[in-house]
């Protein structure tokens, strides 16, 4: 008996991402696989958000080549949380397109849809299963067949051991495996969060204030991170520490007011005068 | 390399285990039956039939124990309503006992005596099978797991959590009391099932018998041991754990806890059927008292007097409490709640992981101390 295949409609896998019954259902809603061949990996153009008349996204148009790594500052209020909403559906747009690679639609998406196309968000405060150690933590968030029955009898495959201790070394944390995940720094529960995303094996990763609560030398490691995963998925940051994202080196993308203020190096950015008035204008 | 399914429920007890299991099994197997039948009762090695009864009875408990300690302790669900489980199959069995009484029972009727008491002529059509032992045993699986099931969708699927499912369940096992005492509904009223005489044939009182029940339920503990450390030591087991302690962020990474509860929840509740089955003809009796709130509550206790979260915890909880309430009971039985209610403060606030986590911190001080 498997309870996973009862054929009800079921309301609790709503709102998280690869239910088991919603698996079914994303043959037909994904249309198509992630297709990168035009280098885009996310494409927003006119997005609308109002909320009772006040608009969060105003005509908001981004785009984020394949593999790219990019900044996103901007006051509070600027929209930035409700553009990640956006793009991981949990707010749909009043008007505007968004799309992820060149067919996914993401206006027509449910939130676990578009987690099961390959868009991972991290939240700011991190939530690891504390009593779990570090390796574990990463198995539980690993791809694979997640119904309650095959989890009885689920055996790590030789090449999902070498996923996990890969995706240790890389958040450093391969000393640690073997710990509870309660027992790791701040910093540290951080990296695993990152670690347990990139298990999901995202395409696109949305990360939201990373490093607060790091120490100095934590955001550095978590910035040479973050370059180091550049290429191979796309990330889009969004921070307020100006030496994090001096670290980061990528383009910089300004908001304001729910539109893009400025674009560019870091550098040609902190320039600008519209970006300097709206920074020391507040 | 994958490992049999076997190998990984053998490897699931470390070697310190399994050896403590097998002299547990001598113990209950070989020694019991020697020191009852061929020792001389005058002797002080003699085990009486007193002592047989009584451990046989608190290895039923300790197996529903086990029971709730799966679904409490690793799935953090406080269950207030399992000695409804634990009397639906008590009544199932009881039924195949009420009919192996045949023309022996006061009205020398094909009916169980209460049954000619309410002035029915023919069994009601739920008693169909009944004095089938195969029959009966499928439905002791059958019934909890089927209740557990029913009431677990629902409950879970609309996401009732914490104390609401604690009261919830509570209302359940005593909705149920309810309805047992009732003489219309066919299971004895409030005096529920007894004066039992034979299993196929054989005396229910004689010696053997009773060996032959405690036995099994010696059995019945230890192979539910090996399965539940198996279950827990399963990805199940970890992803069972991880929706205790963060449910949302189970979800987020694509698990459906609903079907991880509701799994365990069955499981838990068929323990609690088995438990029920053997705990019936050893102590002669099923009424609807078993399924009153406070015994449902007393299980919870046992579980964390043991220690929840262990496997070993709630085994040990389950003896600790019924020998202190069977020297109690006999010795000041008027003041047994209040020691029970103290017992159950002292543990939650000094010993949250019970007398099992008092011992690892014992062992851990006299090691660091070595």
């Amino acid at each position: 008996m498997s309870p996973n295949d009862a054929p009800f409609a079921n309301p609790l896998t709503d709102g998280h991402p690869e239910g088991s019954d919603g698996t079914e259902q994303m043959g037909h809603a994904v249309s198509g696989d992630l297709d990168l061949s035009h280098g885009v990996a996310l494409y927003l153009e006119d997005i609308t958000v109002s909320f009772d008349g006040f608009k969060a996204l105003n005509a908001l148009t981004l785009s984020i080549d394949a593999g790219e790594l990019r900044c996103i500052i901007g006051p509070n209020g600027a929209g930035k949380t409700t553009m990640m909403d956006v793009i991981t559906g949990k707010t749909r747009p009043d008007s505007g397109k968004a799309f992820f690679g060149q067919t996914i639609d993401l206006t027509r998406l449910s939130e676990p849809e578009i987690a099961h196309a390959g868009i991972g968000r991290k939240f700011q405060k991190p939530t690891v299963f504390e009593k779990h150690t570090v390796f574990e933590n990463l198995e539980l968030a690993m791809t694979t067949d997640k119904r309650a029955w095959r989890s009885l009898f689920a055996w790590l495959a030789g090449n999902e051991r070498d996923r996990i201790a890969d995706t240790l070394r890389l958040i450093r944390l391969d000393q640690e495996a073997y710990r509870p995940a309660g027992l790791l720094s701040h910093g540290q529960k951080q990296w695993l969060e990152i670690g347990m995303l990139l298990m999901q094996d995202p395409k696109l990763l949305l990360l939201d204030e990373p490093v607060a609560g790091m120490t100095d030398d934590e955001t550095m490691r978590t910035a040479e991170l973050f370059v180091s995963l550049a290429g191979k998925h796309s990330l889009m940051v969004v921070e307020h520490d100006m030496a994090f994202i001096e670290k980061l080196g990528g383009k910089v993308t300004v908001l304001h007011e729910g539109s893009v203020l400025a674009e560019g190096a870091l550098a040609e950015v902190q320039n600008d005068q519209r970006v300097i008035e709206v920074y020391l204008g507040r | 390399m994958r490992q049999p399914l076997v190998v990984r429920i053998l490897s699931a007890l470390d070697a310190k285990a399994w050896t403590a299991l097998g002299i547990f099994l001598a113990i209950a197997l070989v020694a019991v039956p020697i020191l009852h039948l061929a020792v001389p009762e005058d002797s002080a090695f003699h085990v009486s039939t007193y002592a047989i009864t009584l451990v046989g009875k608190i290895m039923c408990y300790a197996l529903v124990a086990v029971a709730m300690d799966l679904i409490w302790g690793f799935g953090g669900i406080l269950s207030l309503g399992h000695g409804l489980f634990f009397a639906l199959g008590g009544y199932a069995f009881g039924m195949y006992l009420m009919r192996q009484i045949g023309r022996d029972g006061s009205y020398q009727s094909d009916l169980p005596d209460f049954m000619v008491f309410l002035d029915w002529k023919e069994l009601p059509w739920f008693w169909v099978g009944s004095d089938n032992i195969l029959w009966m045993s499928i439905l002791v699986l059958a019934l909890p797991a089927l209740v557990a099931f029913v009431f677990g969708y629902f409950a879970f699927r609309s996401r009732i959590k914490g104390v609401y499912f604690s009261i919830i369940t509570q209302a359940l096992t005593y909705a149920a009391m309810l309805l047992f005492f009732r003489n219309e509904t066919g299971f004895g009223g409030n005096n529920g099932f007894t004066d039992f005489k034979r299993i196929l044939g054989y005396g229910i009182t004689s010696s053997e018998m009773r060996l032959v029940l405690f036995g099994l339920t010696a059995l019945a503990l230890a192979v539910t041991l090996v399965l539940a450390a198996w279950l827990v030591k399963s990805k199940f087991g970890r992803v069972l754990t991880a929706i205790r302690d963060a449910e949302s962020r189970v979800m987020f990474i694509g698990y459906n806890p609903l079907w991880y509860k509701l799994t365990i929840w069955t499981v838990s509740a068929v323990l609690c059927g088995i438990a029920g089955a053997l705990y019936v003809p050893q102590v002669g009796i099923i009424n609807p008292s078993e399924m009153s709130p406070a015994n449902s509550i007393e299980i919870a206790i046992w579980v964390a007097v043991g220690g929840r979260g262990t496997l070993i915890g709630p085994i040990v909880g389950a003896f600790v409490v019924n020998l202190a309430k069977s020297w109690f009971t006999v010795s000041f039985p008027e003041y047994w709640l209040f020691f029970l209610g103290l017992l159950f403060v002292v543990v939650t606030l000094l010993l949250p992981q019970g007398l099992v986590g008092l011992w690892k911190q014992f062992k851990e001080r006299s090691g660091a101390r070595a």
